[in-house]
């Protein structure tokens, strides 16, 4: 794909999805919803059961995976480079 | 002024319920803005500028006055609306998301008149089945026309990996389209 083309694709992407609007705040106050969220000190229900994965833990674990991988098998770095 | 502002940063950092409120005050409009171009979804903008000051409340104690509160409050927003972007698409069915984007495209604004409402929306759809950080990165990047360095700095990642992940989007978007017999 070239300049021209990807040119083209951002011109039919905006064209299919216009900018949202977003002029006006939320539609009511929100501190009450924040403060019942810290005295209930879940996780949201509009986020998904593996949320909490986001731990720095795992992002350690995730590095040290990685790290051993690259290890292993060095010629694999271009293909995680292009990953990235 | 700077020094209030700076005693705000730094009591909320020690757990200061009353500074968080300050601050949530201050930001929740653009935290919602935020929000909102990157899930189209005013009532799930809403529900995740809630869960994002939450985020920021449990990680008070890691957060650094010096790097400012807007730019980490953008990050960890950045990261919900993601989670919340995977979590739709893996629930939504095909023709959920069909009938979401098809009313999302139906009256758009200096719309080039070459292309029919039916390319439009068979383009929604197909960005909509792109991988989560593809279409994040897209979506900022191309339809909200954000800066490259403020989407790299809500990704946490490099501009120059902003712009690769535009490509990439770009690029299976055209391959989807192309399969569907719709050459862009």
């Amino acid at each position: 794909m070239n300049t021209h083309d990807e040119e083209r694709m951002k011109k039919l992407l905006r064209q299919s999805l216009p900018p949202v609007e977003v002029e006006a705040g939320p539609g009511r106050d929100l501190w009450p919803d924040v403060l019942r969220r810290l005295d209930a000190g879940t996780t949201a229900r509009v986020l998904p059961g593996w949320a909490w994965l986001n731990g720095a833990w795992f992002d350690g674990a995730l590095l040290a995976g990685l790290l051993g991988l690259i290890a292993i098998f060095p010629t694999a770095i271009p293909l995680f480079l292009y990953y990235l | 002024m700077q020094n209030g502002a700076s005693d705000v940063l730094n009591q909320f950092r020690q757990g200061d319920v009353d500074a968080f409120e300050g601050l949530f005050r201050q930001h929740q409009r653009a935290v919602y803005g935020w929000i909102q171009r990157i899930t189209r979804d005013p009532a799930a903008a809403e529900e995740l500028t809630v869960e994002t000051f939450w985020r920021i409340h449990r990680a008070h104690a890691r957060f650094d006055p010096a790097q400012g509160f807007e730019g980490w409050a953008r990050r960890i927003a950045t990261r919900a609306a993601l989670d919340w972007l995977r979590m739709t698409r893996a629930r939504h069915t095909e023709s959920e998301l069909s009938t979401e984007l098809c009313a999302e495209v139906a009256a758009p604004s200096a719309a080039d008149p070459a292309v029919t409402a039916e390319i439009r929306s068979k383009t929604a759809l197909a960005f909509g089945r792109l991988p989560a950080k593809l279409r994040i990165a897209a979506t900022l990047a191309v339809i909200e026309e954000q800066p490259q360095k403020e989407v790299a700095a809500a990704l946490g990642i490099s501009v120059a990996a902003v712009k690769l992940r535009v490509f990439r989007a770009l690029r299976m978007l055209r391959t989807d389209l192309e399969k569907q017999g719709i050459t862009p």
